[in-house]
């Protein structure tokens, strides 16, 4: 991914402006609209058939070797499932899902972990060339270690040895539960309980595989720790759980890439991410998802129900969450951050496209627990065809949450007469001293803004691309540089041929 | 004498079923320079619009060529990359979109419909430089989102900028002068009278005789109620600056 920018570009003076211009820069290059990831990779994949039951939690806790206190958290989960239905308040047109139709673990066929790079399967190397994302490469790249997982393990983990001298654990959730069980016990489930939701239940007993990040006391990550997601195998869930803590006064900024295969048939995707932050300590959390978004009619894409959720739970601390989300057929996310520390801040930043048949509800929860606690909301929709984008967020003021403030901007952006945008502010304010302030704006492309390019030789097509890259600047300056550069490829290609 | 750049014969236009235009000949040959004036509602900036293809505007009747080719025929882009500059009345603002990026989308843009590679970074960077300093624009104003919280000044001075980059043939300058204090309208129109040549062309729309002490005008034309009424040389700006338009209009 990153190592294609162009560096040194001395176009201006910032580096947004100089991520805007390497993005136009590598746009120009890309024609055509189809899904750009739309390959798969012919890979042994040992999957077990479809279906869920006990047994199944059951395989996929001894297939993984896990703890019999993990088995026991797995099989709650998957208890208190089946009491569950799947949730039907959003704004969105969820076909029934078979849940007995779905395999809930492929795994590429590997009997041991690979030691060193030239173990790794060549083919599955290719696959992450292909995301341009070369392994060999991130070795050597400074400033990232990445975790790629594939269908539903974890593939490498590089830097580890440069980030272990420092204290820092990033590895796979697995090896996690198998390196470090006392922290994995201590943390799991403890933001995002398999209570809270259905598909959280459903994470909860079949989770896969994913990420654990523990940032110890008083360290800076030196690099950003990224994961790539990638959904391969056909007819198979994706259900992958991530774990991030930072202890007192560190930092960790973490980047989420996702994409998926082109096909036909609708593809499960249900993640949880937990964050834990302690006093002083602050987590930036970026995530670009690209999943396939099913064809112009709406066939195939994958349904993508996550929960993300952040405690806060030391005084000063920050998590921040930067999102762009431009791919599912469904997307039904709210990235949350449960303030309980006094002056602890939240902050969720987000650009959600849909177009042709998407649908996206998404937005936030801001929840101020903690005195003088602070959060921002900034989320930009952008629609176009016939999709329908909604933004739903609470934020909300518990009594003793004693001079809570909170900011919310919610702009849409409409490209087209058939696509639908929606806003749901729910604000629940039990304490007087509180001050929570949201605005709201619906807007669409001028003829005005449109000519003024035409005129300058800009067809309206890169017009409409450099329009919504403007549009969505402000999250996007909130993204790290890398992942700045994909997002606005990614916004441009995404919108090609939705105008008019 | 000099090749034809612009013609124009008998061109109606309107918006909206409302004809506007009603049968405009304009001839501009290169290196000349035409000041077109009139009262409110004429049809001065419809004409503009309606050279650059607005498609705001329908035309109706007649033709106009741009170094003989169709320009009717031509998209609002093509329009651009043939030559055609609008320097806009009221510059619409694009929030979060640099000028740096939208120069260099526009200047590729235009190299592209010439076969031509685009400009590599250091290049384009140069050539901003260079350009800025003929409207004495600064290197902040150049970096800032297009037009966005830009001065009624500073807009105008960024249109002729982003014609100083593009090298029209031909430019329309619609009432540029229009809000500008008198340090502003020096250095806009010392902006336009250096990048003029005797290959290139300049049509000036303004309301005032003041702009024409700066930009010197071959030919004035008085457009009245979408026709052109009167033609002349420099002399009947001072005429109409000092008689108005009254007596014209019968």
């Amino acid at each position: 991914m990153n190592q294609n920018t162009p560096s040194g570009c001395p176009l201006a003076d910032n580096p947004a402006d100089r991520a805007a211009d390497e993005a136009s820069q590598v746009i120009e290059d890309v024609t055509g609209s189809d899904y750009k990831y739309g390959f798969t990779t012919d890979i042994d994949t040992d999957i077990l058939p479809p279906g869920l039951s006990e047994e199944v939690v059951r395989f996929i806790s001894k297939a993984k070797g896990e703890p019999d206190w993990l088995l026991d958290f797995r099989l709650k989960a998957f208890r208190h499932w089946l009491t569950l239905t799947p949730p039907k308040w959003a704004h969105l047109d969820i076909p029934d899902i078979d849940f007995q139709a779905i395999s809930y673990y492929a795994a590429p066929k590997k009997k041991e972990g690979p030691k060193s790079m030239d173990e790794v399967d060549p083919q599955l190397i290719d696959t992450f060339n292909k995301l341009g994302i070369p392994l060999q490469e991130q070795q050597l790249l400074a400033g990232m270690a990445v975790d790629a997982v594939m269908d539903s393990v974890s593939v490498k983990t590089t830097h580890r040895e440069k980030l272990a001298k420092m204290g820092i654990i990033f590895c796979s959730i697995s090896e996690a539960v198998k390196d470090y069980p006392d922290l994995v016990r201590r943390y799991l489930g403890k933001v995002v309980p398999y209570t809270d939701n259905f598909y959280a239940a459903l994470n909860s007993a079949v989770f896969s595989d994913g990420s654990f990040v523990y940032i110890p006391k008083g360290v800076r990550c030196p690099m950003e720790l990224s994961t790539y997601f990638r959904i391969n195998a056909s007819g198979t869930g994706q259900f992958e759980r991530t774990l991030i803590v930072a202890d007192d006064d560190a930092y960790v900024s973490y980047l989420e890439g996702c994409t998926a295969p082109q096909r036909d048939e609708n593809q499960l995707h249900a993640a949880i991410v937990e964050i834990i932050v302690e006093d002083r300590a602050e987590v930036k959390y970026s995530t670009v998802q690209n999943w396939y978004a099913g064809d112009a009619e709406g066939h195939g894409g994958v349904y993508n129900f996550v929960t993300k959720r952040g405690l806060c739970r030391g005084d000063h601390s920050k998590l921040s969450w930067t999102q762009v989300e431009t791919g599912s057929a469904i997307t039904w996310k709210y990235p949350g951050c449960i303030l309980a520390g006094d002056d602890s801040v939240g902050e969720f930043y987000s650009v959600a496209v849909t177009r042709n048949r998407q649908q996206a509800d998404t937005g936030t929860k801001m929840i101020h627990l903690g005195r003088n606690t602070r959060s921002t909301i900034v989320s930009k929709g952008i629609s176009a065809g016939h999709s329908q984008n909604s933004y739903r967020g609470l934020v909300s003021v518990a009594p003793k949450a004693e001079g809570a403030r909170n900011y919310t901007q919610c702009d849409s952006l409409l490209l087209s007469p058939h696509c639908g945008a929606h806003t749901f502010p729910y604000i629940d304010v039990k304490n007087d001293s509180a001050i929570v302030e949201h605005e709201a704006t619906t807007s669409k492309i001028s003829e005005d803004q449109l000519f003024y390019c035409n005129q300058r030789g800009i067809p309206t097509e890169e017009a409409v691309g450099l329009i919504v890259n403007g549009y969505a600047r402000e999250v996007m300056n909130k993204l790290p540089m890398e992942f700045a550069v994909e997002a606005q490829k990614l916004l441009q290609i995404s919108l090609e041929g939705s105008v008019g | 004498m000099k090749d034809i750049l612009l013609q124009v014969n008998n061109l109606h236009a309107g918006i909206e079923g409302k004809e506007i235009l009603k049968g405009i000949d304009l001839t501009v040959r290169e290196g000349e320079v035409h000041a077109i004036m009139g009262p409110n509602g004429s049809g001065k900036s419809t004409l503009s619009e309606v050279l650059a293809g607005n498609p705001a505007f329908t035309v109706t009747e007649g033709t106009a060529t741009l170094g003989g080719r169709d320009l009717l025929a031509l998209s609002p882009e093509d329009r651009s990359h043939e030559g055609l500059f609008l320097s806009f009345q009221y510059p619409v603002e694009i929030p979060g979109v640099s000028m740096v990026n939208f120069m260099r989308a526009a200047l590729n843009a235009k190299r592209k419909y010439f076969g031509e590679e685009p400009m590599s970074a250091t290049d384009f960077l140069k050539l901003m430089r260079q350009k800025r300093a003929i409207v004495e624009l600064d290197n902040k104003l150049a970096s800032r989102s297009v037009n966005e919280g830009f001065s009624g000044g500073e807009k105008k001075r960024n249109e002729i900028f982003q014609m100083a980059v593009l090298e029209p043939r031909l430019s329309i300058l619609d009432e540029t002068d229009s809000g500008l204090d008198i340090d502003a309208l020096r250095i806009v129109s010392g902006g336009v009278n250096k990048l003029r040549t005797d290959r290139n062309a300049t049509i000036v729309i303004t309301h005032y005789q003041r702009l024409l002490d700066y930009i010197k005008p071959d030919f004035v034309h008085v457009l009245y109620k979408g026709r052109i009424v009167r033609t002349g040389g420099p002399e009947l700006a001072l005429e109409l600056e000092e008689r108005g338009y009254d007596w014209l209009k019968d």
